[in-house]
Order: structure tokens, then C-alpha cells, then sequence
């Protein structure tokens, strides 16, 4: 095959993935869109292998190894993917996006082992960008994995001091990436890979619960421009393509993601140098507050004309979706409004809910997007809020200072009565109290959503 | 390939990147990053080029890594965000 000819079919691949990413905006052709990126991707990858760069023959050298791998590859990630429960997709995502920045950096080291003496400066420069971005990538993505996994704390480590270990670690990155390209060599690049994995491990954990999303999207777009980046060393169009789009895109929909959560990118990004060790002590918690039985709850819906049900994470972890619509269709029966009040980035990610609550087949016309339910809950007689708690936190309106102040929360405090159903009076993600909680209209009911909501609604049917 | 025209592809990618996603309803937040998350893992082509070309075991034992990460992030992106999407079926 020529080399136009195997630049025009990556072309042609370039192209399928600007289609991809524009039918992922909408929600009609987000499905179809997928597959179209796939299709790109696969015919990206097949026509490798007809293709000698030179100074090679056809068939690929080490073709069994190539072929193995990939089926080893395919053998891990496909099952991960298939059986990853819908309350874990976000951590999925993470890692996955990890170990493509770490092939991104064994691309980018292997390929300067190769070239040695005969490597440009600009592909040395370019090699170092891969490396490090690549290695922050994977470190980063794998500490907020663990803290999505609950695999260690969701909030923010901070130790003292800890800004000047991380300015200093980022110092000797750019330093010893100057030695690397100035004084070429193996060993200054694989320091300056350990270096890079220290950096994305000391950048990620300052990062607290709410932001972590926020972090995963860019992490994103960095493993797609170091994309690009090896796309310049390996001279392949499509790579460049590629990387820049998911870089490019990855960077607006971050943006767009803060934006949805009423962060700041800058405070994000920078929070790693400006965080200073918080107060989590708190105020005390033995206020006192108002809990009650599935039957107390069933009679405060029953006597209701309106209800908005707010989902949160304790939703997706009971896997209560087909309860609460049990629940609501109920309601229905019974002549109640019912409306289904979702935060933008209820969940543990933008998105999260409406997702969970399409398995069991809401009806679309019930989710009402934060702007158009806020102003409706003056007018309703209960919100049951399921298994959140920072998306309807009225500290992010009335504390300064405090982690979430700033993001849009649900105002289900306006509304008559408030139902909490919770597992405990352990605070959310973000790890604040909530002091609608002890508000005298509010009342708790503890347990697991699901078997909390079994009940509310045998009780309902009862009554 | 000069180095203006790999800077022009750059540039246009850049502006492409932009205006395709400009605006999203955060319901596709999620996907969306998976779905771009899944077109990076085309670092696959770069890691089997790396391969064909690897002469010392070192160069191969790390470039067969790479190819496994690589088929990992890509296959299993397409999958997932797949999952994601499957979800959203049957709807206006």
C-alpha cells in the first residue's frame, strides 16, 4: 500500500471521529455516534497492518506478538466494560483513560530508545511532552480511581506543606526534562517518567469528592494531546488528528463540566498549589433531628397533590431505580403530580441519573432539569430527596468559604416538607454537613433507598 | 511532512474540537467523555508502528505494554460509553 493511500484512509478515520464526536452532543444520534468512532477506529487499526513504513516489509515483525497482545488487551477490557455496574462507570472511565496516557508514554519511550543519536530536537521535545503528560495522566487517573472506589478518601489530602512538595516535584519535571533534551539518554527519561508519576499522583489527591469528574475530563485531554504529540514523532496524520480533537473537545467539556457544577476550572487546576488543610472537624453532630417510619412517609405522600423526587448516588448504589418508579407510578395512580428533580451532576457524574433512571423507563417528560424544577418547588408539598445530599445542600448558597459554596443546587428547602431517605447521617461526597437536615420540615428515613422505598410504597398501598 | 503543514492540521483540528462539542446537555457530559476517551485509545496504531519496529527485547516487552493498555482504553471505551448510550434507546 502507498503512503498516500494509508494517509487518506487515516484521513478517512480523522473525519469518522469528528462525526463521532458531534453525534455524541445529541442525544438522538449519541448511540450512533459511538459506533461510528468505533468503525473509525477499527479500520484505523487493520490498516496498519498493510501498510511497511520504511525501512520494514510486510508482514509486521513481531506479528505474533502484535496480534497477542491486542487479543490480550481485548480480553481485559471487554468484560470490564460489559460487567462494570452503572454506579461504577465513572471509575471504569478513569482507568481506562490511565492506561491510555500510559501507552501514549511507552509509545513515546520505546520510540526514543529506537531513534537514540538520530532524534531530532523537535522529536525529543515532543517525546519529553508525551512522557510526562502521559505519566500524569496514568498516576492521576488511577488515584481518582481509588478515591471514585472509595478505595482510600474521596476528600481532599492536603498535608502541611504540601504545596511546596508539589511546586518543587513540578520544578524538577521541567528541570530534568531539560536535561533529557540536552543531554539525550535513557536514564534522565526514565527518571523523568517517576518524576511525572509522582507529579499526577501529588496533583490528583488535593483534589476533593465534588471535583473529581471535573478532574477525570481533563486528565481526558491531556492523554489526547500527548496523542497528538506521538503522532508527530511516528509521523501519522491520524494521530495528530486524533489527539488534537480529543484535547480540544476534552478541554471545552471540562469547561462545560465546572461550569454545570458552578466550579471554577482555575480553583480546580490550582487547588493542588492553593489548598490549605481544611477544618473538618465540623460542628458537632448530636443536634437533635426527625426520623420516621415508611408509614409516617406514606401518609405525607398520600395527603400530597405535589411531590418531586430528587435522586442522588444512594439511588444508583441500591440500585433503586425500578423502586422508585414503583413509587411513583403509585403516586400517579393516586392523582399526585409527580416530577423527577435532576441535578446536573447528581451522581457521581454529569448525567448519572438521567442514565439510571432511563433503565427503568422513566417516562422522559417527568425528569426536569434543575432550571426548570427550582422554581416549582414553592408550589410542592413534599421532596423526597434519595440518596443525595450535596446537590441539595443549601450551604452552597449561604456559606462562603465552604467546599461546594458557589454550585446551583436543587432549592428542594423551599418545598413544604423535605423526606430524606439516607444510610446514615454520614455527610456526601464532598464531606459537609448539611444543615436542611435538621430543619423541623425535615424528616428521615435511614436505610438502604431500596428497601427503604419497598416499604414506603407496601405502606402506600395500604393506606 | 513539513513542519507548517502538521502546525495547520493542529490548528484546524483545535478549531473542530471546539465547535463539535460547544454545546452539550449535561445529560452527555459523561458520555461524551467516555466516547472521546475511547477515540484516544488510536494510540494503538502508534504502539503496533513502535512494535514492528522494536529490535532489542527491551523496546518489545515495552511496546507490547503499550499495545495492551492501548486495546484496553480503546476497545473497552467503545463499549462502555456503548452501555452508557444503550440506556437512552426507545426515547424522543
Amino acid at each position: 500500500m502507498s503512503r498516500t493511500i494509508y494517509d487518506l484512509i487515516g484521513l478517512f478515520a480523522g473525519v469518522c471521529f469528528i462525526l463521532a464526536l458531534k453525534g455524541l452532543s445529541h442525544p438522538k444520534t449519541a448511540r450512533r455516534g459511538n459506533k461510528i468512532g468505533a468503525i473509525g477506529a477499527t479500520i484505523a487499526t487493520l490498516v496498519v497492518f498493510f501498510y511497511a513504513n520504511e525501512g520494514s516489509s510486510l508482514p509486521l515483525n513481531n506479528l505474533g506478538w502484535i496480534l497477542g497482545a491486542i487479543a490480550v488487551g481485548a480480553l481485559v477490557g471487554v468484560p470490564a466494560a460489559r460487567k462494570v455496574q452503572m454506579t461504577q462507570m465513572p471509575q471504569l472511565v478513569a482507568l481506562f483513560n490511565g492506561v491510555g496516557g500510559g501507552a501514549a508514554a511507552l509509545v513515546a519511550i520505546v520510540e526514543y530508545l529506537h531513534l537514540g543519536d538520530t532524534a531530532t530536537t523537535a522529536e525529543v521535545i515532543f517525546t519529553v511532552f508525551t512522557v510526562i503528560v502521559g505519566c500524569v495522566s496514568f498516576s492521576g487517573s488511577v488515584i481518582t480511581f481509588m478515591k471514585l472506589q472509595e478505595l482510600m478518601t474521596t476528600r481532599p489530602v492536603v498535608f502541611p506543606g504540601g504545596r511546596f512538595v508539589i511546586a518543587g516535584t513540578l520544578a524538577a519535571v521541567l528541570g530534568v526534562a531539560v536535561w533529557v533534551v540536552t543531554a539525550l539518554g535513557t536514564t534522565p527519561l526514565l527518571v523523568l517518567a517517576a518524576l511525572s508519576l509522582l507529579f499526577g499522583v501529588l496533583f490528583v489527591l488535593p483534589v476533593g469528592g465534588a471535583d473529581v469528574p471535573i478532574v477525570i475530563s481533563l486528565l481526558n485531554a491531556f492523554t489526547g494531546l500527548t496523542v497528538a504529540a506521538s503522532g508527530y514523532v511516528l509521523n501519522s496524520v491520524l494521530l495528530i488528528i486524533a489527539g488534537t480533537l480529543v484535547g480540544a473537545s476534552g478541554t471545552i467539556l471540562t469547561r462545560l463540566m465546572a461550569e454545570a457544577m458552578g466550579r471554577s476550572l482555575f480553583g480546580t487546576l490550582f487547588g493542588a498549589f492553593t489548598a490549605k488543610p481544611q477544618d473538618t472537624s465540623g460542628v458537632a453532630e448530636d443536634r437533635p433531628v426527625r426520623s420516621g417510619s415508611p408509614d409516617d412517609v406514606a401518609i405525607l405522600l398520600n395527603y400530597a397533590r405535589r411531590v418531586v423526587i430528587v435522586p442522588g448516588f444512594g439511588l444508583a448504589v441500591a440500585q433503586a431505580q425500578h423502586t422508585v418508579r414503583e413509587l411513583a407510578d403509585l403516586m400517579i395512580s393516586k392523582g399526585i403530580d409527580v416530577a423527577y428533580g435532576i441535578h446536573p451532576v447528581a451522581g457521581r457524574m454529569p448525567g448519572h441519573m438521567n442514565v439510571l433512571l432511563a433503565e427503568a423507563n422513566v417516562p422522559y417528560d417527568q425528569l426536569l432539569e434543575m432550571d426548570e424544577v427550582n422554581p416549582t418547588f414553592g408550589q410542592t408539598d413534599v421532596a423526597i430527596v434519595i440518596g443525595a445530599n450535596d446537590v441539595v445542600n443549601p450551604a452552597a448558597q449561604n456559606t462562603p468559604g465552604c467546599p461546594i459554596y458557589g454550585m446551583p443546587i436543587l432549592e428542594v428547602s423551599n418545598a413544604a416538607n423535605v423526606i430524606f431517605l439516607k444510610r446514615s447521617m454520614r455527610p456526601g461526597f464532598a464531606g459537609i454537613e448539611n444543615e436542611l437536615l435538621y430543619d423541623p420540615k425535615t424528616m428521615l428515613l435511614f436505610g438502604d433507598a431500596k428497601a427503604s422505598l419497598t416499604k414506603v410504597v407496601s405502606a402506600l398501598k395500604a393506606l | 511532512m513539513s513542519a507548517v503543514a502538521i502546525i495547520s492540521i493542529f490548528t484546524l483540528a483545535v478549531f473542530v474540537g471546539f465547535e463539535v462539542v460547544s454545546k452539550v446537555s449535561s445529560t452527555l457530559h459523561t458520555p461524551l467523555m467516555s466516547g472521546a476517551n475511547a477515540i484516544h485509545g488510536v494510540i494503538l496504531v502508534g504502539a503496533i508502528i513502535v512494535a514492528d519496529h522494536s529490535t532489542t527485547n527491551l523496546e518489545l516487552g515495552l511496546a507490547v505494554a503499550a499495545i495492551i493498555l492501548a486495546t484496553i482504553n480503546m476497545v473497552g471505551g467503545f463499549v462502555v460509553t456503548d452501555r452508557m448510550l444503550e440506556m437512552f434507546k426507545g426515547k424522543k
